[in-house]
C-alpha cells in the first residue's frame, strides 16, 4: 500500500524543492547575462539552450525521495530538477552548465548532456531516448542479482514516441525493475498535448503493455511520494515496471526566449497560484512541523547553497580549446 | 615425445560463437541478446550453440524492437555489465540509429570520459545474393564517419575469433561488421577460404593492425571483409601475368592503419582500393585522402577506386553483379593500374 510521508521526510522534500527553485530562478538571471539588449543565444555567461524546470519541483522531488544513490535516473533535456533531486553535486553540475573544465562533463556536456557516475545519473537531448537506457539499468540490476531500480523521466510529448512504446513493452516482457515517470507539464513546447495525444491519461496507455499505470492528478510533492513509493518498491520487489503520470506545471518558456505565444498571458500566474513549494510550506506550518522562522532559514540555506556553487562555476577555468580532441575514446 | 597438432578449420559464424563462449566463461558480465540470436541462433550463425550451453538469461531473444534493445545495452553497459547486442541486418539501423549515434557513441564523449560503454554491437552486412536494397548495404563508411564508434570488419574465421575477443574486452563501443559471405552459411554462395585454421584457445588481435595478406611490389590493393578474398583471387590471376599485388586486409576501420597503408605505396607506388560500400564520400575516399597526404610524392599513377557506384543496392542479379566489385574487376583495374 501507499505510505504517507513522515515529518522528517516532508521537510527534506520541503528543502529539495526549495533548492530546485532557488536554482532555476537564479539561473534565468545567469543565462540572461550578456544576452541583452539584443539575444544572441550564442552569447553570454551561459550559451546555448536553456530549458528551466521551476513549477516542476514535485515530479523530481517525491520520486527520487525513495531512490539511493545505485538507483538509475535517466532524464530530458529539462533535467536541473532531475539531478537535484538525485542528488548530483551542485557545484560539478553548475561548472557543466557553464563550460568549465571543473564539470560533470569537462564542459563537453552543457546543460541537457549531465552525467554523474557518483550518483548513476544521466539526461538527454533526444526526446524518448532515456527510457530504452532506463531499462538496460533494470535489466543489468536483474541480472546482477541487486534490488536496484532504473527511473526514467520524459515529458508528456515523449508519450507519442516510438521509443517510450519500446519501452514499455520491453520493460513489461522482461519484468524490469523500472519505474517510467512522465512528466504533463500541458506542453510539448508549444503543443498541448490535446491536440498530440490520442488518449486523455497517457497512464492509460499502460494497459497495452500489462502494467500499473497511475496517474496523479495534482501538482503536489506528497501525492507524487505516495504514488512513486508504491512503484518503486513494486520494481524493488521484482514485480516489474510501473507507469507514472504526474500533472505538473511550467512557469517558464519552454526555453529561455521562448515568447510562450501558445498561452494565455495569464496561465503562469494562476498557476502560481497554487504553487507546490508554497503549499507544502504552508502544510509544515499549518501541522506545526515547522515555523514561519524554519522556512525562512530553510530558504536562506539553499540560496547559499545555489550561490556558491554558482560562484564556484564562475571561478572555475574553461578547458583548454584542444582539450575537445580527448574522450573520444576511453 | 612429439606432439600431434590437429588444426581445426572453422567456420567464420562458428568462430565467432567460440569467442564469444570463451568470453562468457570468463567473465559473468558478457552477455548477448538480439533478434533470433537464442534457439535460432543468430540469422547468420554468430551464436551458434550459445543459449543450449549459457541458457536464456544470457542468450535473450529480443521482441523486434531495436531502439529498446540497443538503448537497453548501452543502459546495462553503463551499469558494468558487458552487452553484446545484434542489429540483424546493419541496413536495420534507420529504426534505431539515435541509440546507436547520439547515446552508445557520444556518451563517453560528453561525459568527459567518465563513463565506460563496453558494448559490442553485431550486424551482418553486405550483398551478392539478390536481397537488395534493404538487406545488402555495407555501410561501415557510414558508421566509421561518426566519432566514438570503433568499426571492425573481419575478412576470415581467425581474425574473427581474435577481434570479437578484443571487441568484448574494450571499453568502448564497438560495431562488428559480419559480411554474410564469409560466415559458412549453408544458403549462402560457399567460400571455403574465409574458413580458417582457428586455435581453440583464445587469442585477441588488437584493432588498428592492418593484415598484408600478400606480399607484392606492382601495386597495392587496400580492402576488407569478404573483398579480401575476391582481391587474392585477382592476385591470383594477375600474378600470372607476372604483376605482384600486395593484398592488405584493414580488420578494421576506426582505428584504421594508416601506416601500413602508406608504407605499402611507398614500395609499389600505385594504389587500388576496393570498398564494397557506396563510393562517394566513403572508405575508398578517406584511404585515397591518406595516402595522398602522406604519400603524394610516392604515387605513379592517380588513385584507382572500385567500389558501389553510388546507386542502391538492385535486386535483379545481373544488375547487381555489376555494381558489385569482384575479382575480374579487381584485376582489370590493377592491371590498368600497373600498367600506367
Amino acid at each position: 500500500m501507499t505510505k504517507a510521508a513522515d515529518s522528517q521526510t516532508l521537510v527534506s522534500l520541503y528543502r529539495k524543492m526549495a533548492l530546485i527553485r532557488n536554482y532555476e530562478e537564479t539561473m534565468v538571471n545567469i543565462y540572461w547575462e550578456g544576452k541583452t539588449p539584443v539575444f544572441d543565444i550564442a552569447a553570454g555567461t551561459v550559451p546555448g539552450e536553456m530549458h528551466l524546470a521551476a513549477g516542476q519541483e514535485p515530479v523530481a522531488v517525491g520520486v527520487c525521495a525513495h531512490l539511493r544513490d545505485e538507483d538509475t535516473v535517466t532524464a530530458p533535456h529539462r533535467a536541473h530538477h532531475f539531478a537535484i533531486a538525485k542528488g548530483v553535486d551542485l557545484k560539478k553540475m553548475s561548472a557543466e552548465i557553464f563550460g568549465k573544465e571543473t564539470g560533470l562533463g569537462h564542459g563537453k556536456g552543457g546543460h541537457m548532456h549531465l552525467f554523474d557516475t557518483a550518483k548513476k545519473f544521466g539526461c538527454s537531448g533526444i526526446i524518448g531516448a532515456g527510457m530504452p537506457i532506463a531499462c538496460g539499468a533494470a535489466l543489468a540490476a536483474k541480472k546482477m542479482g541487486k534490488d536496484w531500480v532504473a527511473v526514467s523521466f520524459f515529458g508528456e510529448g515523449t508519450a507519442n514516441q516510438g521509443s517510450f512504446h519500446e519501452s514499455l513493452n520491453l520493460a513489461a516482457v522482461w519484468k524490469l525493475p523500472a519505474v517510467f515517470v512522465c512528466e504533463d507539464n500541458s506542453y510539448a513546447i508549444s503543443v498541448p498535448k490535446s491536440k498530440s495525444t490520442s488518449v486523455a491519461n497517457n497512464a492509460d496507455r499502460a494497459a497495452s503493455y500489462g502494467i500499473p499505470g497511475i496517474e496523479v492528478q495534482q501538482n503536489d510533492v506528497m501525492a507524487v511520494y505516495e504514488a512513486a513509493g508504491e512503484a518503486i518498491a513494486r520494481a524493488r520487489r521484482g514485480e516489474g515496471p510501473t507507469l507514472l503520470e504526474i500533472k505538473t506545471d511550467r512557469y517558464l518558456g519552454h526555453f529561455q526566449g521562448d515568447p510562450e505565444l501558445y498561452r494565455d498571458k495569464n496561465e503562469v500566474g494562476h498557476l502560481r497560484e497554487h504553487d507546490p513549494i508554497q503549499l507544502l510550506g504552508k502544510h509544515l506550518t499549518d501541522n506545526a512541523i515547522l515555523s514561519a522562522g524554519d522556512l525562512a532559514q530553510i530558504n536562506q540555506e539553499v540560496a547559499n547553497e545555489v550561490s556558491e556553487a554558482i560562484e564556484f562555476a564562475r571561478q572555475s577555468p574553461y578547458p583548454k580549446p584542444e582539450d575537445a580532441l580527448k574522450h573520444v575514446f576511453v | 615425445m612429439s606432439q600431434v597438432m590437429t588444426e581445426r578449420l572453422l567456420t567464420t559464424s562458428k568462430a565467432i560463437s567460440e569467442a564469444i563462449a570463451q568470453e562468457m566463461e570468463l567473465d559473468p558480465s558478457v552477455f548477448v541478446m538480439g533478434e533470433d540470436v537464442g534457439v535460432y541462433g543468430g540469422i547468420f550463425g554468430s551464436t551458434t550453440g550459445l543459449f543450449e550451453r549459457f541458457g536464456g538469461e544470457r542468450v535473450m531473444d529480443t521482441p523486434i524492437s531495436e531502439t529498446a534493445f540497443i538503448g537497453a545495452a548501452t543502459g546495462a553497459a553503463l551499469e558494468g555489465m558487458r552487452p553484446i547486442v545484434e542489429l540483424m541486418f546493419v541496413d536495420f539501423f534507420g529504426v534505431c540509429m539515435d541509440q546507436i549515434y547520439n547515446h552508445m557513441a557520444k556518451n563517453i564523449y560528453m561525459s568527459g570520459g567518465n563513463l565506460k560503454i563496453p558494448v559490442v554491437l553485431t550486424t551482418a552486412m553486405g550483398g551478392g545474393y539478390s536481397d537488395a536494397a534493404q538487406h545488402s548495404q555495407c555501410l561501415y563508411g557510414l558508421f566509421a564517419h561518426l566519432p566514438g564508434i570503433k568499426i571492425v570488419v573481419p575478412s576470415n574465421a581467425y581474425d574473427a575469433k581474435g577481434l570479437m575477443i578484443s571487441a568484448i574486452r574494450d571499453d568502448n563501443p564497438v560495431m562488428y561488421f559480419m559480411h554474410k559471405g564469409i560466415m559458412g552459411l549453408g544458403w549462402m554462395t560457399p567460400l571455403p577460404e574465409a574458413m580458417s585454421h582457428v586455435p581453440e584457445e583464445s587469442y585477441s588481435i588488437p584493432f588498428g593492425q592492418a593484415a598484408i595478406k600478400q606480399i607484392g611490389n606492382h601495386v597495392t590493393i587496400v580492402t576488407l571483409g569478404i573483398m579480401v578474398h575476391r582481391a587474392m583471387a585477382a592476385a591470383a590471376e594477375l600474378a600470372k601475368e607476372g604483376i605482384q599485388a600486395e593484398v592488405i586486409d584493414l580488420r578494421t576501420l576506426v582505428p584504421l592503419d594508416t601506416d601500413t597503408i602508406v608504407n605499402s605505396v611507398k614500395k609499389t607506388h600505385r594504389l587500388l582500393i576496393v570498398d564494397e560500400d557506396y563510393l562517394s564520400f566513403g572508405m575508398s575516399g578517406e584511404i585515397c585522402a591518406r595516402v595522398v597526404e602522406n604519400a603524394l610524392d610516392y604515387l605513379d599513377a592517380p588513385v584507382k577506386r572500385l567500389a558501389v557506384p553510388d546507386v542502391p543496392i538492385p535486386y535483379s542479379r545481373p544488375m547487381e553483379q555489376f555494381v558489385l566489385p569482384n575479382a575480374d574487376k579487381i584485376a582489370q583495374a590493377a592491371r590498368d593500374l600497373a600498367r600506367m
